[in-house]
Protein backbone atom coordinates (compact mmCIF):
# COMPACT_ATOMS: atom_id res chain seq x y z
CA UNK A 1 0.00 0.00 0.00
CA UNK A 2 1.13 3.53 -0.57
CA UNK A 3 1.07 6.15 2.14
CA UNK A 4 -1.08 8.22 -0.23
CA UNK A 5 -4.11 6.07 0.67
CA UNK A 6 -3.64 6.91 4.32
CA UNK A 7 -3.77 10.65 3.83
CA UNK A 8 -7.01 10.57 1.84
CA UNK A 9 -8.69 8.34 4.41
CA UNK A 10 -7.81 10.79 7.14
CA UNK A 11 -9.40 13.71 5.33
CA UNK A 12 -12.95 12.37 5.74
CA UNK A 13 -14.78 14.82 8.08
CA UNK A 14 -16.47 12.57 10.69
CA UNK A 15 -14.05 10.02 12.08
CA UNK A 16 -15.28 6.68 10.88
CA UNK A 17 -16.32 4.28 13.59
CA UNK A 18 -15.05 0.71 13.70
CA UNK A 19 -16.09 -1.99 16.13
CA UNK A 20 -13.26 -4.37 16.94
CA UNK A 21 -14.03 -7.64 18.70
CA UNK A 22 -11.25 -9.23 20.69
CA UNK A 23 -9.59 -5.84 21.06
CA UNK A 24 -8.01 -6.67 24.40
CA UNK A 25 -5.78 -9.34 22.91
CA UNK A 26 -2.32 -8.34 21.83
CA UNK A 27 -3.19 -8.42 18.16
CA UNK A 28 -6.41 -6.52 18.87
CA UNK A 29 -4.39 -3.76 20.45
CA UNK A 30 -1.98 -3.65 17.51
CA UNK A 31 -4.90 -3.30 15.07
CA UNK A 32 -6.62 -0.69 17.25
CA UNK A 33 -3.43 1.35 17.50
CA UNK A 34 -2.88 1.21 13.75
CA UNK A 35 -6.46 2.19 12.86
CA UNK A 36 -6.74 4.83 15.55
CA UNK A 37 -3.39 6.61 15.54
CA UNK A 38 -2.40 6.23 11.92
CA UNK A 39 -5.73 6.22 10.12
CA UNK A 40 -7.88 8.28 12.48
CA UNK A 41 -10.68 5.78 13.01
CA UNK A 42 -12.91 6.03 16.04
CA UNK A 43 -12.50 2.73 17.86
CA UNK A 44 -15.12 0.80 19.79
CA UNK A 45 -13.83 -2.36 21.41
CA UNK A 46 -15.90 -5.43 22.23
CA UNK A 47 -14.22 -7.90 24.55
CA UNK A 48 -14.99 -9.75 27.75
CA UNK A 49 -11.49 -9.01 29.00
CA UNK A 50 -10.29 -5.64 30.27
CA UNK A 51 -7.86 -3.79 28.03
CA UNK A 52 -4.75 -2.81 29.90
CA UNK A 53 -3.22 0.56 29.04
CA UNK A 54 -6.30 1.60 27.06
CA UNK A 55 -6.08 5.15 25.67
CA UNK A 56 -8.97 7.33 26.85
CA UNK A 57 -10.32 7.87 23.37
CA UNK A 58 -10.78 4.15 22.76
CA UNK A 59 -14.21 3.02 23.91
CA UNK A 60 -14.37 -0.48 25.39
CA UNK A 61 -17.50 -2.48 26.08
CA UNK A 62 -16.70 -5.39 28.33
CA UNK A 63 -19.61 -7.53 27.22
CA UNK A 64 -20.34 -10.96 25.84
CA UNK A 65 -20.97 -10.93 22.07
CA UNK A 66 -24.11 -12.95 22.68
CA UNK A 67 -25.61 -10.42 25.11
CA UNK A 68 -28.06 -7.60 24.45
CA UNK A 69 -25.43 -5.09 25.43
CA UNK A 70 -23.36 -6.05 22.43
CA UNK A 71 -26.34 -5.26 20.22
CA UNK A 72 -26.60 -1.81 21.76
CA UNK A 73 -23.18 -0.95 20.38
CA UNK A 74 -24.62 -1.22 16.87
CA UNK A 75 -28.08 0.22 17.55
CA UNK A 76 -27.26 3.86 16.95
CA UNK A 77 -26.59 2.87 13.35
CA UNK A 78 -23.37 4.87 13.13
CA UNK A 79 -20.96 1.94 12.90
CA UNK A 80 -18.98 2.11 9.67
CA UNK A 81 -17.16 -1.19 10.00
CA UNK A 82 -16.76 -4.33 12.05
CA UNK A 83 -13.42 -6.06 12.46
CA UNK A 84 -13.97 -9.51 13.94
CA UNK A 85 -10.82 -10.69 15.67
CA UNK A 86 -12.63 -12.33 18.56
CA UNK A 87 -12.44 -15.93 17.38
CA UNK A 88 -11.56 -17.84 20.50
CA UNK A 89 -9.01 -20.59 20.30
CA UNK A 90 -7.91 -21.92 23.65
CA UNK A 91 -6.83 -25.54 23.83
CA UNK A 92 -7.36 -25.54 27.58
CA UNK A 93 -10.94 -24.20 27.64
CA UNK A 94 -14.08 -26.34 27.46
CA UNK A 95 -14.87 -27.05 23.79
CA UNK A 96 -18.63 -26.53 24.27
CA UNK A 97 -18.09 -23.08 25.76
CA UNK A 98 -15.70 -22.09 22.96
CA UNK A 99 -18.10 -23.38 20.36
CA UNK A 100 -21.00 -21.42 21.75
CA UNK A 101 -18.90 -18.25 22.08
CA UNK A 102 -17.54 -18.52 18.58
CA UNK A 103 -20.55 -19.68 16.62
CA UNK A 104 -23.38 -18.01 18.50
CA UNK A 105 -21.30 -14.88 18.97
CA UNK A 106 -20.48 -14.62 15.27
CA UNK A 107 -24.07 -15.31 14.24
CA UNK A 108 -25.22 -12.47 16.47
CA UNK A 109 -22.56 -10.11 15.18
CA UNK A 110 -23.58 -10.71 11.58
CA UNK A 111 -27.23 -10.22 12.56
CA UNK A 112 -26.42 -6.82 14.10
CA UNK A 113 -24.40 -5.84 11.03
CA UNK A 114 -27.28 -6.65 8.72
CA UNK A 115 -29.98 -5.11 10.95
CA UNK A 116 -28.09 -1.85 11.46
CA UNK A 117 -26.59 -1.67 7.95
CA UNK A 118 -22.91 -1.80 8.74
CA UNK A 119 -21.31 -1.20 5.34
CA UNK A 120 -18.10 -3.18 5.96
CA UNK A 121 -17.24 -6.34 7.87
CA UNK A 122 -13.77 -7.86 8.07
CA UNK A 123 -13.03 -11.31 9.47
CA UNK A 124 -9.59 -12.34 10.55
CA UNK A 125 -9.64 -16.01 9.63
CA UNK A 126 -6.48 -18.03 8.99
CA UNK A 127 -4.93 -20.00 6.18
CA UNK A 128 -5.00 -22.93 8.60
CA UNK A 129 -8.62 -23.43 7.52
CA UNK A 130 -7.36 -25.25 4.41
CA UNK A 131 -5.63 -27.81 6.61
CA UNK A 132 -2.17 -29.34 6.27
CA UNK A 133 -2.40 -32.37 4.00
CA UNK A 134 0.11 -34.53 2.15
CA UNK A 135 -1.66 -33.99 -1.17
CA UNK A 136 -1.94 -30.22 -0.84
CA UNK A 137 -0.55 -28.28 -3.75
CA UNK A 138 2.41 -26.20 -2.62
CA UNK A 139 0.31 -23.02 -2.72
CA UNK A 140 -3.44 -23.10 -2.08
CA UNK A 141 -5.62 -20.43 -3.60
CA UNK A 142 -8.71 -18.89 -2.01
CA UNK A 143 -10.93 -21.33 -3.93
CA UNK A 144 -9.45 -24.40 -2.23
CA UNK A 145 -11.87 -26.30 0.01
CA UNK A 146 -11.56 -25.71 3.77
CA UNK A 147 -10.60 -29.17 4.89
CA UNK A 148 -8.94 -28.45 8.23
CA UNK A 149 -11.90 -29.61 10.29
CA UNK A 150 -11.77 -33.03 8.67
CA UNK A 151 -8.72 -34.01 10.70
CA UNK A 152 -8.88 -31.58 13.62
CA UNK A 153 -12.21 -31.05 15.33
CA UNK A 154 -10.48 -28.16 17.12
CA UNK A 155 -10.34 -26.25 13.85
CA UNK A 156 -14.07 -26.68 13.31
CA UNK A 157 -15.07 -23.34 14.84
CA UNK A 158 -12.76 -21.31 12.67
CA UNK A 159 -13.80 -23.16 9.51
CA UNK A 160 -17.44 -22.66 10.40
CA UNK A 161 -16.98 -18.95 11.09
CA UNK A 162 -15.12 -18.58 7.81
CA UNK A 163 -18.05 -20.27 6.03
CA UNK A 164 -20.53 -18.01 7.85
CA UNK A 165 -18.70 -14.96 6.57
CA UNK A 166 -18.46 -16.33 3.01
CA UNK A 167 -22.21 -16.88 3.07
CA UNK A 168 -22.65 -13.37 4.39
CA UNK A 169 -20.43 -12.09 1.58
CA UNK A 170 -23.00 -13.33 -0.94
CA UNK A 171 -26.16 -12.83 1.11
CA UNK A 172 -25.70 -9.29 2.40
CA UNK A 173 -24.89 -7.52 -0.84
CA UNK A 174 -25.09 -4.00 0.69
CA UNK A 175 -22.30 -4.91 3.07
CA UNK A 176 -18.73 -5.28 1.85
CA UNK A 177 -17.43 -8.44 3.45
CA UNK A 178 -13.73 -9.21 3.54
CA UNK A 179 -12.25 -12.46 4.81
CA UNK A 180 -8.53 -12.39 5.50
CA UNK A 181 -6.73 -15.71 5.73
CA UNK A 182 -3.21 -14.88 6.89
CA UNK A 183 -0.51 -17.50 7.16
CA UNK A 184 1.06 -18.17 10.60
CA UNK A 185 1.13 -14.78 12.31
CA UNK A 186 4.22 -14.14 14.39
CA UNK A 187 5.36 -11.32 16.59
CA UNK A 188 4.79 -10.08 20.12
CA UNK A 189 1.49 -11.96 20.45
CA UNK A 190 0.28 -15.11 22.18
CA UNK A 191 -0.91 -17.35 19.36
CA UNK A 192 -0.06 -20.95 18.51
CA UNK A 193 2.74 -20.33 15.97
CA UNK A 194 4.47 -17.61 18.02
CA UNK A 195 4.19 -19.65 21.21
CA UNK A 196 5.57 -22.71 19.44
CA UNK A 197 8.52 -20.80 17.99
CA UNK A 198 9.32 -19.39 21.44
CA UNK A 199 9.82 -22.85 22.97
CA UNK A 200 13.60 -23.24 23.52
CA UNK A 201 13.49 -26.94 22.61
CA UNK A 202 10.38 -27.31 20.44
CA UNK A 203 9.12 -30.74 19.43
CA UNK A 204 9.53 -31.61 15.76
CA UNK A 205 8.65 -34.79 13.91
CA UNK A 206 11.57 -37.01 12.94
CA UNK A 207 11.94 -37.03 9.17
CA UNK A 208 9.50 -34.20 8.52
CA UNK A 209 10.42 -30.63 7.76
CA UNK A 210 7.61 -28.90 5.89
CA UNK A 211 7.87 -25.57 4.17
CA UNK A 212 6.22 -22.91 6.30
CA UNK A 213 5.02 -19.35 5.70
CA UNK A 214 5.12 -16.71 8.40
CA UNK A 215 3.80 -13.17 8.39
CA UNK A 216 4.54 -10.37 10.83
CA UNK A 217 1.54 -9.31 12.94
CA UNK A 218 2.11 -5.67 11.94
CA UNK A 219 1.76 -6.66 8.30
CA UNK A 220 -1.55 -8.39 9.07
CA UNK A 221 -2.73 -5.25 10.88
CA UNK A 222 -1.86 -3.41 7.70
CA UNK A 223 -3.90 -5.92 5.69
CA UNK A 224 -6.88 -5.22 7.99
CA UNK A 225 -6.47 -1.50 7.32
CA UNK A 226 -6.37 -2.14 3.56
CA UNK A 227 -9.48 -4.33 3.78
CA UNK A 228 -11.37 -1.45 5.41
CA UNK A 229 -10.91 0.79 2.39
CA UNK A 230 -14.20 1.29 0.53
CA UNK A 231 -14.90 -0.92 -2.46
CA UNK A 232 -12.92 -3.92 -1.26
CA UNK A 233 -14.74 -7.18 -0.75
CA UNK A 234 -13.80 -10.81 -1.07
CA UNK A 235 -11.59 -13.51 0.35
CA UNK A 236 -7.85 -12.96 0.56
CA UNK A 237 -4.92 -15.10 1.59
CA UNK A 238 -2.35 -12.93 3.33
CA UNK A 239 1.21 -14.12 2.89
CA UNK A 240 4.44 -12.91 4.38
CA UNK A 241 7.86 -12.37 2.88
CA UNK A 242 8.52 -15.95 1.77
CA UNK A 243 8.64 -19.65 2.48
CA UNK A 244 11.16 -21.60 4.54
CA UNK A 245 11.54 -25.09 5.93
CA UNK A 246 10.56 -25.25 9.60
CA UNK A 247 14.14 -26.28 10.45
CA UNK A 248 15.61 -23.13 8.89
CA UNK A 249 13.26 -20.98 10.98
CA UNK A 250 14.22 -22.83 14.17
CA UNK A 251 17.92 -22.45 13.21
CA UNK A 252 17.52 -18.74 12.70
CA UNK A 253 16.03 -18.51 16.21
CA UNK A 254 18.80 -20.75 17.66
CA UNK A 255 16.28 -23.26 18.93
CA UNK A 256 17.25 -26.85 19.67
CA UNK A 257 14.42 -28.96 18.31
CA UNK A 258 13.67 -32.36 19.79
CA UNK A 259 12.82 -34.92 17.14
CA UNK A 260 10.04 -37.33 17.97
CA UNK A 261 9.15 -40.23 15.64
CA UNK A 262 5.68 -39.40 14.36
CA UNK A 263 3.94 -42.59 15.58
CA UNK A 264 5.06 -41.68 19.13
CA UNK A 265 4.37 -37.97 18.90
CA UNK A 266 0.65 -38.14 19.50
CA UNK A 267 0.71 -40.21 22.71
CA UNK A 268 3.81 -38.45 24.08
CA UNK A 269 2.52 -34.95 23.46
CA UNK A 270 -1.01 -35.80 24.65
CA UNK A 271 0.47 -36.98 27.93
CA UNK A 272 2.70 -33.93 28.23
CA UNK A 273 -0.28 -31.71 27.49
CA UNK A 274 -2.45 -33.46 30.09
CA UNK A 275 0.31 -33.10 32.69
CA UNK A 276 0.75 -29.46 31.84
CA UNK A 277 4.40 -29.95 30.78
CA UNK A 278 3.78 -28.86 27.22
CA UNK A 279 1.17 -26.56 25.78
CA UNK A 280 1.54 -27.93 22.27
CA UNK A 281 -1.94 -28.84 21.03
CA UNK A 282 -1.73 -32.38 19.67
CA UNK A 283 -4.31 -31.66 17.02
CA UNK A 284 -1.89 -29.25 15.41
CA UNK A 285 0.86 -31.83 14.88
CA UNK A 286 0.09 -32.02 11.18
CA UNK A 287 1.10 -28.38 10.85
CA UNK A 288 4.69 -29.44 11.55
CA UNK A 289 4.31 -32.46 9.27
CA UNK A 290 2.63 -31.44 6.02
CA UNK A 291 2.52 -28.27 3.95
CA UNK A 292 -0.32 -25.82 4.29
CA UNK A 293 0.93 -22.86 2.29
CA UNK A 294 -1.12 -20.36 0.37
CA UNK A 295 -0.91 -18.18 -2.69
CA UNK A 296 -1.11 -14.50 -1.75
CA UNK A 297 -1.28 -13.05 -5.26
CA UNK A 298 -4.93 -12.03 -5.03
CA UNK A 299 -4.33 -9.84 -1.96
CA UNK A 300 -1.33 -8.28 -3.70
CA UNK A 301 -3.33 -7.51 -6.84
CA UNK A 302 -6.66 -6.44 -5.36
CA UNK A 303 -5.84 -5.10 -1.89
CA UNK A 304 -2.40 -3.83 -2.82
CA UNK A 305 -0.99 -5.75 0.12
CA UNK A 306 2.80 -6.18 0.44
CA UNK A 307 4.51 -7.37 3.61
CA UNK A 308 6.83 -4.67 4.91
CA UNK A 309 8.88 -6.96 7.09
CA UNK A 310 11.57 -9.13 5.53
CA UNK A 311 11.99 -12.85 6.11
CA UNK A 312 14.64 -12.62 8.82
CA UNK A 313 12.90 -9.73 10.53
CA UNK A 314 9.59 -11.60 10.56
CA UNK A 315 11.14 -14.72 12.08
CA UNK A 316 12.97 -12.75 14.76
CA UNK A 317 9.78 -10.88 15.68
CA UNK A 318 8.71 -13.87 17.83
CA UNK A 319 11.45 -12.91 20.27
CA UNK A 320 10.24 -9.30 20.54
CA UNK A 321 9.13 -8.58 24.11
CA UNK A 322 5.45 -9.45 24.40
CA UNK B 1 34.82 -59.66 -25.05
CA UNK B 2 35.39 -61.42 -21.73
CA UNK B 3 33.87 -60.30 -18.49
CA UNK B 4 37.24 -59.17 -17.07
CA UNK B 5 37.90 -57.00 -20.13
CA UNK B 6 34.43 -55.54 -19.87
CA UNK B 7 34.99 -54.59 -16.25
CA UNK B 8 38.44 -53.12 -16.95
CA UNK B 9 36.99 -51.09 -19.78
CA UNK B 10 34.27 -49.78 -17.47
CA UNK B 11 36.75 -48.46 -14.93
CA UNK B 12 38.64 -46.45 -17.52
CA UNK B 13 35.59 -44.90 -19.13
CA UNK B 14 34.02 -43.00 -16.23
CA UNK B 15 34.17 -39.28 -17.13
CA UNK B 16 35.00 -36.63 -14.58
CA UNK B 17 32.33 -34.10 -13.66
CA UNK B 18 32.71 -30.66 -12.15
CA UNK B 19 29.85 -31.10 -9.69
CA UNK B 20 30.56 -27.93 -7.73
CA UNK B 21 30.75 -25.84 -10.89
CA UNK B 22 27.60 -27.37 -12.30
CA UNK B 23 25.70 -26.85 -9.05
CA UNK B 24 26.88 -23.25 -9.10
CA UNK B 25 25.62 -22.81 -12.66
CA UNK B 26 22.19 -24.20 -11.82
CA UNK B 27 19.40 -21.65 -11.92
CA UNK B 28 17.49 -21.76 -8.60
CA UNK B 29 14.96 -19.08 -7.69
CA UNK B 30 15.95 -19.09 -4.01
CA UNK B 31 15.24 -16.56 -1.28
CA UNK B 32 17.83 -15.04 1.09
CA UNK B 33 18.06 -18.41 2.88
CA UNK B 34 18.64 -20.25 -0.40
CA UNK B 35 15.29 -22.04 -0.58
CA UNK B 36 12.98 -21.84 -3.55
CA UNK B 37 9.19 -21.82 -2.98
CA UNK B 38 9.09 -25.61 -3.26
CA UNK B 39 11.85 -26.17 -0.73
CA UNK B 40 14.73 -26.77 -3.12
CA UNK B 41 18.13 -25.69 -1.84
CA UNK B 42 21.48 -25.91 -3.58
CA UNK B 43 23.16 -26.62 -0.24
CA UNK B 44 21.16 -29.84 0.13
CA UNK B 45 21.35 -30.70 -3.53
CA UNK B 46 25.09 -31.33 -3.55
CA UNK B 47 24.81 -34.51 -1.45
CA UNK B 48 22.08 -35.89 -3.67
CA UNK B 49 24.06 -35.03 -6.77
CA UNK B 50 27.17 -36.84 -5.54
CA UNK B 51 25.14 -40.03 -5.07
CA UNK B 52 23.18 -39.54 -8.27
CA UNK B 53 26.39 -39.04 -10.25
CA UNK B 54 27.86 -42.25 -8.86
CA UNK B 55 24.73 -44.19 -9.77
CA UNK B 56 24.59 -42.56 -13.19
CA UNK B 57 28.26 -42.92 -14.13
CA UNK B 58 29.45 -45.98 -12.20
CA UNK B 59 26.53 -48.17 -11.30
CA UNK B 60 24.23 -47.80 -14.29
CA UNK B 61 26.98 -46.53 -16.68
CA UNK B 62 24.27 -44.46 -18.29
CA UNK B 63 24.45 -43.04 -21.78
CA UNK B 64 22.35 -40.09 -22.86
CA UNK B 65 21.40 -39.51 -26.49
CA UNK B 66 19.89 -36.32 -27.88
CA UNK B 67 20.51 -34.25 -24.76
CA UNK B 68 20.60 -31.20 -27.06
CA UNK B 69 16.83 -31.66 -27.40
CA UNK B 70 16.43 -30.52 -23.79
CA UNK B 71 16.32 -26.71 -24.00
CA UNK B 72 18.87 -24.98 -21.76
CA UNK B 73 16.31 -22.50 -20.49
CA UNK B 74 12.57 -22.03 -20.55
CA UNK B 75 9.60 -24.16 -19.65
CA UNK B 76 9.56 -27.76 -20.85
CA UNK B 77 7.78 -30.98 -19.97
CA UNK B 78 9.81 -34.18 -20.18
CA UNK B 79 7.55 -37.17 -20.71
CA UNK B 80 9.05 -40.62 -20.17
CA UNK B 81 8.24 -44.28 -19.87
CA UNK B 82 8.27 -45.50 -16.27
CA UNK B 83 9.38 -48.84 -14.90
CA UNK B 84 11.64 -50.70 -12.53
CA UNK B 85 9.69 -50.85 -9.22
CA UNK B 86 11.78 -47.99 -7.79
CA UNK B 87 12.05 -44.65 -9.60
CA UNK B 88 15.72 -44.85 -10.59
CA UNK B 89 14.62 -43.89 -14.11
CA UNK B 90 13.67 -40.48 -12.73
CA UNK B 91 17.06 -40.20 -11.05
CA UNK B 92 18.90 -41.12 -14.25
CA UNK B 93 16.93 -38.64 -16.38
CA UNK B 94 17.59 -35.95 -13.76
CA UNK B 95 21.30 -36.79 -13.60
CA UNK B 96 21.57 -36.74 -17.40
CA UNK B 97 20.03 -33.26 -17.59
CA UNK B 98 22.34 -32.09 -14.84
CA UNK B 99 25.59 -33.70 -16.03
CA UNK B 100 25.44 -33.85 -19.83
CA UNK B 101 24.35 -30.50 -21.34
CA UNK B 102 26.58 -27.41 -21.38
CA UNK B 103 24.08 -25.57 -19.14
CA UNK B 104 22.99 -27.91 -16.31
CA UNK B 105 19.28 -28.14 -15.81
CA UNK B 106 17.43 -29.29 -12.73
CA UNK B 107 14.56 -31.54 -13.67
CA UNK B 108 11.64 -31.46 -11.29
CA UNK B 109 9.77 -34.74 -11.20
CA UNK B 110 6.19 -35.08 -10.09
CA UNK B 111 6.18 -37.52 -7.18
CA UNK B 112 3.34 -39.61 -5.80
CA UNK B 113 1.06 -38.24 -3.08
CA UNK B 114 2.22 -40.80 -0.53
CA UNK B 115 5.79 -39.47 -0.55
CA UNK B 116 5.01 -36.53 1.76
CA UNK B 117 3.78 -39.02 4.37
CA UNK B 118 7.07 -40.96 4.43
CA UNK B 119 9.60 -39.76 7.02
CA UNK B 120 12.78 -38.24 5.50
CA UNK B 121 11.60 -38.77 1.91
CA UNK B 122 8.96 -36.18 2.75
CA UNK B 123 11.43 -33.34 2.99
CA UNK B 124 14.50 -34.70 1.18
CA UNK B 125 12.58 -35.01 -2.08
CA UNK B 126 11.52 -31.40 -1.75
CA UNK B 127 15.07 -30.20 -0.90
CA UNK B 128 16.21 -31.90 -4.10
CA UNK B 129 13.60 -30.14 -6.16
CA UNK B 130 11.09 -32.95 -6.53
CA UNK B 131 7.49 -31.95 -6.05
CA UNK B 132 4.12 -33.44 -5.17
CA UNK B 133 2.43 -34.22 -8.46
CA UNK B 134 -0.53 -31.87 -8.44
CA UNK B 135 -1.47 -29.99 -11.62
CA UNK B 136 -1.28 -26.68 -9.70
CA UNK B 137 2.35 -27.34 -8.76
CA UNK B 138 3.21 -28.26 -12.32
CA UNK B 139 1.52 -25.15 -13.69
CA UNK B 140 3.36 -22.95 -11.23
CA UNK B 141 6.76 -24.44 -12.10
CA UNK B 142 6.16 -24.14 -15.83
CA UNK B 143 5.13 -20.52 -15.33
CA UNK B 144 8.50 -20.07 -13.59
CA UNK B 145 10.20 -21.50 -16.73
CA UNK B 146 11.30 -24.74 -15.08
CA UNK B 147 11.73 -28.24 -16.50
CA UNK B 148 9.16 -30.73 -15.27
CA UNK B 149 9.39 -34.51 -15.60
CA UNK B 150 6.17 -36.47 -15.90
CA UNK B 151 5.63 -40.22 -16.04
CA UNK B 152 2.15 -40.50 -17.54
CA UNK B 153 2.08 -44.23 -16.82
CA UNK B 154 2.37 -43.44 -13.10
CA UNK B 155 2.10 -46.36 -10.70
CA UNK B 156 0.85 -48.59 -13.52
CA UNK B 157 4.23 -48.17 -15.18
CA UNK B 158 6.63 -48.48 -12.28
CA UNK B 159 5.03 -51.64 -10.92
CA UNK B 160 4.75 -53.49 -14.22
CA UNK B 161 6.01 -57.07 -14.19
CA UNK B 162 9.01 -58.29 -16.21
CA UNK B 163 6.71 -59.89 -18.79
CA UNK B 164 5.32 -56.46 -19.70
CA UNK B 165 8.74 -54.78 -20.14
CA UNK B 166 8.90 -52.04 -22.78
CA UNK B 167 5.15 -52.21 -23.26
CA UNK B 168 3.75 -48.85 -22.32
CA UNK B 169 0.86 -48.86 -19.88
CA UNK B 170 -2.04 -46.43 -20.33
CA UNK B 171 -0.99 -42.80 -20.37
CA UNK B 172 -2.68 -40.24 -18.15
CA UNK B 173 -3.74 -37.08 -19.98
CA UNK B 174 -2.73 -34.50 -17.37
CA UNK B 175 0.60 -33.69 -19.01
CA UNK B 176 -1.07 -32.83 -22.32
CA UNK B 177 -3.59 -30.55 -20.63
CA UNK B 178 -0.71 -28.74 -18.91
CA UNK B 179 1.26 -28.49 -22.15
CA UNK B 180 -1.70 -26.90 -23.89
CA UNK B 181 -2.44 -24.55 -21.00
CA UNK B 182 1.12 -23.36 -20.55
CA UNK B 183 2.39 -23.65 -24.12
CA UNK B 184 5.33 -25.71 -22.87
CA UNK B 185 7.01 -28.00 -25.41
CA UNK B 186 7.06 -31.73 -24.67
CA UNK B 187 10.38 -33.57 -24.90
CA UNK B 188 9.66 -37.30 -25.24
CA UNK B 189 12.10 -39.49 -23.32
CA UNK B 190 12.72 -43.22 -23.71
CA UNK B 191 14.58 -44.98 -20.93
CA UNK B 192 16.17 -48.31 -21.86
CA UNK B 193 17.46 -50.49 -19.06
CA UNK B 194 15.17 -49.58 -16.19
CA UNK B 195 12.63 -52.11 -17.32
CA UNK B 196 15.09 -54.91 -16.51
CA UNK B 197 16.54 -53.45 -13.28
CA UNK B 198 14.09 -55.31 -11.03
CA UNK B 199 12.56 -58.21 -12.98
CA UNK B 200 9.36 -58.72 -11.03
CA UNK B 201 6.36 -60.95 -11.19
CA UNK B 202 3.02 -59.59 -10.17
CA UNK B 203 1.36 -61.57 -7.36
CA UNK B 204 -2.20 -60.65 -8.20
CA UNK B 205 -3.78 -62.63 -5.37
CA UNK B 206 -1.58 -60.96 -2.73
CA UNK B 207 -2.27 -57.56 -4.25
CA UNK B 208 -5.99 -58.25 -4.07
CA UNK B 209 -5.66 -59.36 -0.46
CA UNK B 210 -4.06 -56.05 0.57
CA UNK B 211 -6.20 -53.97 -1.77
CA UNK B 212 -3.17 -52.77 -3.70
CA UNK B 213 -3.11 -52.14 -7.45
CA UNK B 214 -0.26 -54.63 -7.90
CA UNK B 215 2.19 -56.65 -5.84
CA UNK B 216 5.51 -56.88 -7.68
CA UNK B 217 7.93 -59.45 -6.26
CA UNK B 218 11.50 -59.98 -7.50
CA UNK B 219 12.79 -63.58 -7.52
CA UNK B 220 15.79 -62.80 -5.26
CA UNK B 221 16.16 -61.52 -1.67
CA UNK B 222 14.81 -59.31 -0.23
CA UNK B 223 12.06 -59.79 -2.84
CA UNK B 224 10.70 -56.25 -2.80
CA UNK B 225 13.39 -54.60 -4.95
CA UNK B 226 15.14 -52.06 -2.73
CA UNK B 227 18.22 -52.25 -4.98
CA UNK B 228 18.14 -52.46 -8.73
CA UNK B 229 20.37 -54.77 -10.78
CA UNK B 230 23.37 -52.98 -12.36
CA UNK B 231 21.74 -52.77 -15.78
CA UNK B 232 23.09 -50.33 -18.34
CA UNK B 233 20.85 -47.31 -18.84
CA UNK B 234 20.37 -45.67 -22.21
CA UNK B 235 18.31 -42.51 -22.19
CA UNK B 236 16.99 -41.09 -25.45
CA UNK B 237 15.74 -37.50 -25.54
CA UNK B 238 13.55 -36.87 -28.58
CA UNK B 239 12.94 -33.66 -30.45
CA UNK B 240 10.59 -31.24 -28.66
CA UNK B 241 6.95 -31.54 -29.71
CA UNK B 242 4.59 -28.58 -29.48
CA UNK B 243 0.84 -28.88 -29.40
CA UNK B 244 -1.93 -26.36 -29.76
CA UNK B 245 -5.58 -26.74 -28.93
CA UNK B 246 -8.17 -26.46 -26.22
CA UNK B 247 -7.00 -28.09 -22.96
CA UNK B 248 -10.60 -29.09 -22.22
CA UNK B 249 -10.95 -31.17 -25.38
CA UNK B 250 -10.69 -34.91 -25.38
CA UNK B 251 -6.92 -35.17 -25.68
CA UNK B 252 -6.68 -38.83 -26.77
CA UNK B 253 -5.14 -38.08 -30.16
CA UNK B 254 -2.40 -35.77 -28.89
CA UNK B 255 -1.56 -38.14 -26.02
CA UNK B 256 -1.39 -41.02 -28.48
CA UNK B 257 1.03 -39.05 -30.67
CA UNK B 258 3.43 -38.64 -27.74
CA UNK B 259 2.99 -42.26 -26.71
CA UNK B 260 3.77 -43.49 -30.22
CA UNK B 261 6.85 -41.28 -30.38
CA UNK B 262 8.14 -42.74 -27.13
CA UNK B 263 7.31 -46.26 -28.34
CA UNK B 264 9.31 -45.79 -31.53
CA UNK B 265 12.22 -44.33 -29.56
CA UNK B 266 12.11 -47.39 -27.31
CA UNK B 267 12.26 -49.66 -30.37
CA UNK B 268 15.29 -47.82 -31.73
CA UNK B 269 16.94 -48.00 -28.32
CA UNK B 270 16.31 -51.72 -27.97
CA UNK B 271 17.70 -52.35 -31.47
CA UNK B 272 20.82 -50.34 -30.76
CA UNK B 273 21.80 -51.99 -27.51
CA UNK B 274 23.99 -55.08 -27.46
CA UNK B 275 23.23 -56.31 -23.98
CA UNK B 276 21.13 -55.57 -20.92
CA UNK B 277 24.20 -55.12 -18.72
CA UNK B 278 26.79 -53.74 -21.15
Amino acid sequence: MSSGDVITERSIPRPRKVVITGISGRFGRIVARRLHHELGWQIVGLDRRPMSGRPKDIELHQVDLRSKKARDVFRAGDVDALVHLGVMHDPRARPAEIYSWNITGTTKLLEYCQAYRVPKVVLLSSSNVYGPRPDNPQFLTEDAPLLAAQRFPEMRDLVEIDHMFSTFLWRARETETVILRPVHMVGPVHNAPSNYLRIPRPPVLLGFDPMVQLVHVDDVANAVALALAPGRRGIYNITGPGELPLSAILDELHREPRSIPHPLAKPVLSLAFALGISSFPVAELDFIRYVCMVDGRRAAAELGFRPRHGLRETIRAVDDPV
Amino acid sequence: MGLVDRLRQLRAKVPQDDLAGRTQALVVHGNEFGFDPFGLSKANLKYAITVARWLYRNYFRAQAFGIENVPGTGRVILVSNHSGQLPFDGLVIGAACFLEPPQPRLVRAMVEFFVPTVPFASYLFSRWGQITGTPENCRRLLAAEEAVLVFPEGARGISKPFSKRYQLADFGKGFMRLALETGAPIVPVAVIGAEEQAPAVNLKSVAKLFGMPSMPIVPYPPFVAPLPLPVKYRVYFGEPMTFTGDPDDDLDEQVKTVKHRIESMIHVGLREREHVFW
